[in-house]
């Protein structure tokens, strides 16, 4: 594979721009030399360069996808055209002059208050990681203005790394519940943790391990009771559209994973949308700026602070607005029910051969230990035999609490056959590891590049192009 | 049942069986039934592409600035997006896959942020830059969290900085309880001299400017190095016009260890404020001290060159709440973007459209003096700066509207004491026809 500077040569132009007269009014000791680092190369060049590494990539358009609580389902292309109606506002401009793109902030406010049954919503976070530190610090801002200074935020040990890293960002220290043997939080442990000192715990529902922690509300219940709250990771809300509203579950505060639950494409790891609802207790410290409608007119008005420039993940959110318009209520019911009978499917099929790491019944993905296949063969030798069979792997190693884990999510955007043909080629590689376990050591065989050296590249970190002399 | 869910009735029947149940709402037993919803989200469905399509071209009738003329920066630049970025980010390839945690089948995605990586290290003439952050302000607010991993203290912020990405930059300090020092600007629009001397000190862990700053004027990083540099301060530039690194000193040149801010100039559309990309800057030395996500360079079983993600134990996924940053999805395809754009102008290309940038702002600033305006500020600027327009800035905004421009971000709600104050921004979109236009209508309003 060669990188775009490999194919400068000098001389060429991938773009027009004119040289107009003109007078430049920078002392010589501000400019810069030219950039020899940047190529020198013809469209035509351009375009054939990022054509070839766009076909070494995989992704949903072209398969399977089954990453645990990634939810990497269909994106629809309508949205993608829906989206470029809207790209060419300065978000400086006056609001009289842009209302319709406010209107679409205020109904996809409006429609996220429906589905989660939360009081508002600010759709500034950028991701879902940005998301649960401007959640964390809502709450952080409630108990200060309340003259209370808590220390601590309660995760359980099957939560996202992100979880606790938010916290910390947010100011707390983070404190790990342990899951019990079903799989859930386990309550006990979580009374013994549960103080004054608490401002929050943070929950997954359902949880990695695609469960429904069933004591939500009593949890929330007993939170409550010691004037802390619930914060809920929406990363598998995919399981919960219209099925369940959080706001029964006694959640204050939550973020959704537009890209996730509503079907904006992850574009190779963002851009994402992380929109945080709260109860109406919260509402006042939401960070800025903040919707508000007077006489049919929208304007922007101060939150408490700010966690971005501008609004928020525009375009992200106008294709989760139109997902949501063009399911309407029913159609989010459906997604839901279909994820989880996917999944449940899968469960059923991969048990034969595989163990799940635990009995309790599962929703929209579950994970599978390494206990069947460990003596001959690691997870993630399972993993990238996958990639040979053209499909892409799971989840691995995730949650923490088991031991190789292989989390399966397939979402509701996938047919029996592609099902059925992801569960043949995993009993085929179960048979593999039994028969020919090197074959599953030496994988991937088939893909751009095999197996990569990650220990060098960490060891002599090389991060950018340097050319050769 | 939607178009997107490829099950056949009889499929559903299928795997149920298969699974050992009756229905459907028998997967959802694990779930209290007095938790569960009965009712039906209240959301109407527009399952017909065209009535869909329809609906938001209704709300987007809403909208009454297209047939204005448009001066606007102020942290979001009208570049013009060559269609080949448009057509290239596109694709499926770029667009639906995740993070890259299967190298092996994500080699398009690791290449081109390899790519933009080295682009950012030759714009800020540092060594390392990471694979994006979301945007310029929380890139900035992190460079703040990052000093202070290399030396605690007080940070100290230029006055002139972004007031969005100084109100961030609050959110992200107060919560870790840092204290914070303003920097003032002298009557040049430049930071204070006096200032940076005498409240910068060696409790200070870093020193954040704007570069360009928020009036557009362009700072002397090398004299304010000089400064802060025996003091053990680390300097931190943030820039939300990048196209103006092409033709600036860039701010590794000038001493800074952290460069930081906003790249949505290169090849991403304004969009209403979003998605945008905060790039990030630094020295090789610092480089685990680093938020964000890195793709190096390495070689596969067979000896072929390949890209992964590296340096990762300073990431949440790993460090947990000792992590570097809580950041996990970041804006990697808009990363993409970047790469393809420079690729297409290339190292003449870029020069001349920064240098036809700074040209147009010359000209209208040339123009609007003959008309008898006084720019607020003497220091050389890019392609944006305050003009005194001799009365309420906002209410001269607002007379230029209603002749058709919408034209500079007044300083009165920042700046109070800069009431008069108009930012002005001009980039290659502003014709010279529209400037001189622009001009007359504000000297008629003067």
């Amino acid at each position: 594979m060669r990188l775009i500077f490999e194919l400068s040569k000098e001389g060429k132009e991938g773009f027009f721009v004119k040289n107009e007269d003109g007078e430049i009014r920078l002392p010589e000791e501000l400019i810069r030399q030219e950039i020899d680092e940047l190529p020198e190369v013809s469209e035509r060049e351009v375009v054939s360069h990022y054509l070839r590494l766009s076909v070494m990539n995989y992704s949903v358009d072209w398969g399977f996808y089954p990453l645990g609580s990634c939810t990497m389902k269909y994106n629809p292309k309508v949205n993608e055209l829906v989206a470029s109606l809207f790209t060419d506002a300065h978000p400086l401009l006056p609001e009289e002059l842009v209302q319709g793109y406010l209107r679409i902030f205020k109904e996809l406010e409006e429609v996220l208050c429906e589905i989660t049954g939360l009081d508002a919503f600010t759709l500034s976070p950028s991701a879902g990681a940005h998301g649960e530190f401007a959640g964390i610090t809502i709450i952080k801002n409630y108990l200060e203005a309340k003259g209370e200074n808590r220390e601590v935020v309660l995760i359980p040990d099957s939560a996202h790394g992100t979880n606790p890293a938010s916290s910390a960002l947010a100011g707390y220290k983070a404190v790990e519940i342990p899951s019990d043997e079903h799989g859930r939080i386990d309550l006990e442990k979580f009374k013994e943790a549960l103080s004054d000192r608490v401002a929050a715990l943070m929950i997954t529902n359902p949880n990695t391990l695609g469960i429904f922690e069933s004591n939500i509300r009593k949890i929330a219940d007993l939170l409550h009771e010691k004037g802390a709250f619930l914060y809920m990771d929406g990363a598998n809300m995919n399981a919960f559209l219209g099925k369940v509203k959080v706001s029964d579950l006694g959640v204050d505060v939550m973020h959704l994973n537009l890209h996730k639950t509503f079907s904006t494409p992850h574009g190779g790891g963002g851009p994402g949308s992380g929109p945080v609802g709260v109860v109406k207790t919260l509402e006042p410290h939401l960070p800025g700026p903040r919707l508000v409608e007077e006489k049919g007119k929208l304007r922007w008005v101060q939150g408490e602070g700010r966690i971005r420039s501008f609004y928020g993940n525009f375009l992200v959110l106008v294709k989760a607005l139109a997902y949501i318009r063009e399911l309407g209520g029913r159609g989010l019911k459906e997604v839901a029910e279909l994820a989880v009978l996917n999944a449940n499917y899968l469960r059923a099929k991969l048990s034969k051969k595989y163990r799940i790491s635990y009995e309790t019944p599962t929703l929209h993905e579950f994970v599978l230990t390494d206990d069947t296949f460990r003596d001959k063969v690691s997870t993630l030798d399972v993993a990238k035999r996958l990639l040979d069979y053209g499909l892409h792997p799971p989840t691995i190693y995730f949650p923490l609490i088991v031991h190789g884990a292989l989390m399966i999510e397939p979402t509701e955007t996938e047919s029996k056959e592609t099902l059925d043909e992801f569960v043949n080629a995993m009993l085929k590689i179960a048979e593999e590891a039994e028969t020919n376990p090197e074959l599953l050591h030496e994988a991937p065989h088939v893909t751009p590049v095999r197996r990569l050296d990650e220990v060098g590249a960490a060891r002599n970190p090389i991060l950018r192009y340097i050319k050769p002399e | 049942m939607s178009r997107y869910i490829p099950l056949t009735q009889r499929d559903k029947e299928e795997m149920l069986r298969e699974i050992g149940v009756s229905s459907i709402d028998d997967l959802f037993s694990s779930i209290p039934e007095n938790l569960r919803f009965d009712g039906e989200l209240q959301i109407e469905a527009i399952p017909e592409e065209a009535e869909l399509i329809e609906y938001f071209k209704k709300l987007d009738s809403l909208n009454r600035y297209r047939d204005k003329k448009i001066f606007l920066g102020a942290g979001a630049y009208n570049h013009y997006v060559p269609y080949a970025v448009d057509y290239l980010s596109m694709r499926s390839e770029f667009l639906t896959p995740y993070t890259p945690y299967q190298p092996e089948v994500s080699q398009g995605t690791l290449a081109a942020t390899f790519e933009y990586q080295t682009y950012i290290s030759a714009l800020t003439g540092l060594e390392v830059a990471n694979a994006s952050m979301y945007e310029g302000a929380t890139a900035t607010a992190e460079a703040a969290l990052m000093a202070l991993r290399i030396k605690k203290g007080k940070i100290a912020i230029a006055k002139s900085l972004h007031p969005q990405y100084r109100e961030v930059i609050d959110t992200y300090l107060q919560k870790q309880g840092i204290e914070i020092v303003d920097i003032g600007y002298a009557a040049d629009g430049r930071v204070n001299p006096v200032e940076v001397e005498s409240k910068i000190d060696d409790d200070t862990s870093a020193f954040i400017v704007g570069y360009p700053n928020f009036f557009g004027v362009v700072e002397d990083l090398k004299t304010i190095y000089e400064k802060i540099k025996e003091k053990r301060v680390l300097l931190i530039t943030s820039t939300w016009e990048i196209l103006s690194l092409a033709l600036l000193i860039p701010p590794g040149e000038a001493g800074a260890e952290i460069a930081v801010g906003e790249a949505q100039s290169f090849g991403l559309p304004l969009a209403y404020g979003g998605p945008y990309l905060g790039f990030f800057a630094t020295t090789r030395k610092h480089v685990w001290k680093m938020p964000g996500r890195l793709v190096g360079m390495t070689k596969d079983v067979d000896g072929k060159t390949g890209f992964v993600l590296t340096l990762s134990a300073r990431e949440q996924h790993i460090r947990r709440q000792r992590a570097t940053s809580n950041i996990c999805s970041n804006e990697a395809w808009c990363a993409i973007r970047v790469a393809i754009y420079l690729s297409l102008l290339g190292r003449k290309g870029l020069r001349k459209l920064a240098i036809l940038n700074h040209k147009r702002a010359v000209k209208a600033a040339s123009l609007l003096e003959k008309a008898g305006f006084k720019l607020k500020f003497s220091s050389p600027f890019f392609n944006e700066f305050v003009v005194d327009v001799g009365r309420d800035s906002r209410k001269f905004r607002d007379s230029l509207i209603e002749k058709g421009f919408v034209a500079g971000y007044p300083l009165a709600d920042d700046y109070p004491e800069l009431k008069t104050g108009l930012l002005l921004t001009f980039t290659e979109m502003n014709s010279m026809e529209d400037i001189e236009r622009l001009v007359k209508e504000m000297e008629e309003l003067r």
